[in-house]
């Protein structure tokens, strides 16, 4: 759609092209996280890399789940277990929006053709203590990225500050190539779509998230997460601690998709993880300071 | 006289600040300037999304020169104090100095010249300082930096009649450059003036500096596009100043909705375009319908004339609608007398319980309400008891604004009562000064039943309103029991608890329609309970008091109150008490009792009779006998018996009054 003469970018292409262009920026092209994260600002490659004064940019995939936002692979437009392509740059150039508009013409979008708009959207993330500044970044109305400047982080300012840019890839990939429903993506130019890969994820796990979560066993968890987040902070040892405060924050999430966390519980639940994830912040800028390291 | 032009230019402003950080940018520099001796008058300011800008066209190039003095030793005072004291001035001898005596003797005064500072010096120092300051509602720091502002900031001009003024603010030099348009403009470019920066700007820059002139550019193109497509706008004021907000070269574009979702209710449509888009939507010229397209108001002109940007916009809003069509269905699925029940997660005060709490009480009352209005009892109940129902919707979790909108939709769904339908609706009215009152019968007794539940629950708690506070709108509410009680001509009784909060709002309310407080004061006693006669007697009041005989009554009885007032203070009497008959003996105080008498009686059966233009008329005939009272008859009679009588017999005009109105509260 962005460009007719061309044939769009499948959804693999897509994201090839993203990291070839921040490669070429100087980023740390990383994969995702190996544990379930409802965000991909939470990959330790962000939460924590965003703190302390080493200078550092990164760019990865790093697949979200989400699991109260299933609909069993009914909802053209809605997933419980998605993409997002994160990008870090600390400290925040002076050209990040320059360095931003350029990876959409990279995608083949033709700036000059439509319509990119800034559109005033602070960001925040109460359970990592985390808030920004920044805009949703919109094309022709659609909100294609979310545009962020750290200024807290595991309830501490930040210094330097991180530009964060978050793309959402299925999102974004509809409106590159024209599609209505993310399972019609083409996932490459081999004929594969999303819906061949993805659409039988949406329909179990939908069915485990909302009904057959075993809701004694993840409370069990999170307890479990929990305790064992507090010793390795004890011991100093903010990776692996950080590792089940997010193990922590997805049984939380898993239950509230259950249905089986009241309102009260829910400020509780997230306060306790918020609490985890201060430790991790708080012991890993210790470690990061000049003097320490 | 110098022109200065400021520019702060940064990444995008949210719209929802450009127009205040315009104000405190005029308002911060003009008071800089007068502080440190500069007047000037002719100041503009601009802002937009990418640009903060300020120009001065009557800028003095420096300030004026000032004198002071600064008083030293006496005279005669040891030489090396006076050397002290020129040292401590600055001066060289005592010739910039003069004596000046006062009552301790004789004194030595230095003048000291200070010379005018220049512009630019000044402005060095104080543009820095209210960037520094600047009042951002939120700001942010950037980079490797610390200083904060709402965006990070990449140019600064500052030109004192083309002359840089040179500074640094966030690691920035002020400079004479600038951009324009992010797309349609072409980089940067310098400038050397007012003029200079405005004409590069506005052409090839494309960017139109003044909010202003966006907005009338968006009203116009908005209104040839309706023109053409024979539609008219849904006007939306916010909205307008939104988008105004939002774009640096407004470009209207008139796209397509999909006419399947014309079947969705209209409001869901239009707020669903304007709150999720921020597009207008458009009705039918002729009908008044929703017509099945949207204006958006994008901010670059592209080659295909919109085309893409519009096939973009289209698809969104199909996707936008589609989930709206799926609450609605969703929605429809299960009927509102079923989710009563979830109400009851829906904490409406932690001391006040649950919103299904709340929806037994309130129909509870409505239904008690329902006979003071003429409404059936039992659709009042129902009512009631459905108005809430609609919190655990879908669309309302979506879209809270349309709460009662929607559950008006899904009661017809569910086939109940259309006045039922409505209250649902229209419970909530009014929401503020300017909004309508339930008329309906039914919807008039759930809106006071619901607001007074809260009014009555928040008392009970003492939740009450303080000062500026009132987190929960209670005066808002109290103020919405007045209106519908007064428009609908409800005789409800007020509880004594919140009698004295009520009689306040009622006050601001009539103040705010010119009518006189020392009327409703007159009027107002401490029990008064029923509002809509509280008003109907102020009315009559006033129109009584603009007659000849209201004006002369008025006076009368203010020359009545003065005497008693003046004798009880100055002897103590009894001036209150019954008129001894047999003591008259002048016609015309005679007259004035039987008079007195006649309209005490009269006004008093009429004030019963709820006839208040009648009780006016009843008192309007004293007006003669009280002024014949005071010529013919010398209240200080020698003997203190007679005298005391007449002063009862004037303490008694007052008193006659008194089931009209407190003449002695009235402004004479």
């Amino acid at each position: 759609m962005p460009n007719p003469a061309q044939q769009p970018l499948s959804f693999q292409d897509l994201i090839l092209a993203l990291q070839t262009y921040w490669a070429a920026q100087g980023c740390v092209i990383l994969q995702p996280h190996d544990i379930e994260v409802g965000a991909g600002t939470l990959h330790p490659a962000t939460t924590l890399r965003s703190l302390g004064p080493k200078p550092w940019n990164t760019a990865y995939v790093q697949p979200c789940r989400r699991p109260a936002d299933g609909r069993y692979g009914e909802n053209p437009n809605r997933l419980q277990h998605y993409y997002q392509f994160q990008v870090l740059l600390k400290p925040s150039p002076d050209n990040l929006q320059e360095l931003y508009l350029d990876s959409l013409r990279a995608i083949g979008i033709d700036l000059g053709l439509h319509d990119v708009r800034f559109v005033e959207d602070d960001w925040e993330n109460p359970t990592v203590g985390a808030w920004g500044l920044g805009w949703e970044v919109w094309c022709d109305g659609m909100e294609v990225s979310q545009f962020t400047y750290f200024q807290q982080v595991g309830g501490m300012d930040v210094n330097p500050v991180s530009g964060e840019l978050t793309y959402g890839l299925e999102r974004l990939a509809t409106y590159v190539q024209g599609v209505d429903s993310i399972y019609d993506l083409a996932f490459n130019n081999t004929g594969v779509t999303y819906r061949d890969v993805f659409f039988e994820n949406e329909r179990q796990f939908s069915h485990f998230n909302f009904s057959h979560a075993d809701t004694k066993m993840f409370n069990r968890w999170f307890a479990d997460a929990e305790a064992q987040c507090g010793i390795l902070l004890e011991q100093n040892l903010p990776l692996p601690a950080y590792d089940f405060c997010l193990k922590a924050s997805h049984a939380f999430n898993i239950l509230d998709a259950r249905g089986v966390v009241s309102a009260t519980e829910r400020a509780s639940f997230i306060k306790r993880v918020r609490d985890l994830a201060k430790g991790c912040a708080e012991a890993w800028v210790t470690l990061e300071e000049p003097a320490n390291g | 006289m110098a022109e200065l032009l400021f520019e702060i230019f940064s990444e995008e402003i949210p719209a929802r600040m450009q127009a205040k950080a315009a104000r405190d940018l005029g308002q911060n520099v003009q008071k800089a300037l007068t502080d440190t001796g500069f007047a000037c008058a002719d100041m503009q300011t601009f802002a937009g999304p990418r640009r903060l800008t300020l120009v001065i066209n009557d800028l003095p190039a420096s300030s004026p020169t000032s004198l002071e003095e600064r008083k030293g030793p006496r005279v005669d005072a040891p030489e090396q104090a006076i050397a002290g004291f020129l040292r401590g001035c600055g001066l060289a001898s005592l010739d910039d100095c003069e004596q000046r005596q006062d009552k301790k003797g004789t004194f030595w005064v230095a003048k000291i010249e200070k010379p005018g500072r220049e512009a630019t010096e000044v402005l060095t120092e104080i543009i820095p300082q209210i960037m520094a300051d600047f009042p951002w509602p939120k700001s942010m720091k950037w980079g490797s930096g610390s200083f904060r502002w709402v965006r990070p900031i990449h140019h600064i001009i500052c030109l004192l009649d083309g002359v840089v003024v040179p500074f640094e603010v966030a690691g920035i030099a002020s400079g004479n450059i600038t951009q324009g348009h992010r797309f349609m403009g072409q980089g940067s470019f310098h400038v050397s003036s007012f003029a200079d920066y405005r004409t590069q700007l506005e052409g090839a820059g494309h960017v139109v500096l003044a909010a202003a002139d966006r907005k009338a550019r968006i009203e116009s193109q908005i209104s040839d596009t309706c023109r053409k497509a024979q539609v008219e706008l849904v006007p939306d004021a916010p909205l307008l100043d939104e988008v105004t907000g939002l774009v640096e070269w407004p470009v209207v574009l008139l796209g397509k909705m999909d006419e399947a979702f014309l079947d969705l209710p209209p409001e869901v449509i239009t707020l669903s375009m304007a709150k999720h888009q921020k597009y207008f939507s458009v009705t039918h010229a002729k009908t008044g319908k929703l017509a099945p397209f949207f204006i958006v108001v994008a901010n670059i002109e592209a080659p295909d004339g919109g085309g893409a940007i519009l096939a973009g916009n289209q698809r969104v809003l199909t996707a936008r609608l589609a989930d709206a069509r799926h609450f609605w269905d969703m929605d429809r699925a299960q009927s509102l007398e079923s989710r009563v029940d979830a109400l009851k997660k829906v904490v409406f005060h932690q001391k006040l319980g649950s919103v299904y709490d709340k929806v037994k009480r309130v129909a509870a009352v409505a239904k008690q309400l329902a006979p003071l209005v003429g409404a059936d009892p039992k659709l009042a109940e129902r009512a009631a008891w459905l108005a809430k129902a609609d919190l655990t919707t879908q669309m309302v979790i979506e879209f809270t604004s349309l709460q009662g909108v929607m559950g008006r939709y899904y009661a017809l769904a569910d086939s109940e009562d259309t006045a039922v339908a409505n209250a649902i609706r229209d419970h909530y009215k009014p929401q503020g000064p300017t909004d309508d009152v339930p008329t309906d019968p039914v919807s008039v007794v759930v809106a006071l039943a619901d607001k007074l539940d809260t009014l009555v629950g928040f008392w009970a708690i003492n939740e009450k309103p303080t000062g500026s506070k009132d987190p929960y709108a209670l005066r808002r509410a109290a103020l919405g029991v007045i209106r519908i009680v007064l428009q609908n001509k409800v005789r409800l009784p007020l509880n004594d608890e919140l009698r004295s909060f009520f009689h306040d709002r009622l006050k601001v309310h009539l103040r705010e329609q010119s009518i006189r407080h020392d009327l409703i004061d007159a009027v107002l006693t401490d029990s008064a309970d029923d509002l809509v006669s509280i008003v109907a007697r102020v009315e009559a009041l006033s129109d009584f008091l603009g007659t000849a005989d209201g004006e002369q009554l008025l006076a009368g009885t203010k020359r009545a109150a003065n005497i008693v007032k003046a004798e009880q203070k100055k002897q103590n009497e009894a001036v209150f008490g019954e008129v001894d008959v047999s003591l008259l003996s002048e016609p015309s105080e005679k007259a004035l009792y039987v008079a007195l008498q006649t309209a005490s009686t009269e006004a008093a059966k009429a004030i019963d009779g709820e006839d208040y233009t009648a009780a006016m008329a009843a008192i309007a005939p004293l007006r003669g006998p009280i002024d014949e009272f005071f010529e013919g008859v010398m209240v200080n009679d020698p003997d203190p018996i007679v005298r005391q009588n007449r002063l009862r017999l004037l303490s008694g005009i007052r008193a006659a009054l008194a089931p009209v109105a407190d003449f002695d509260k009235i402004a004479g």
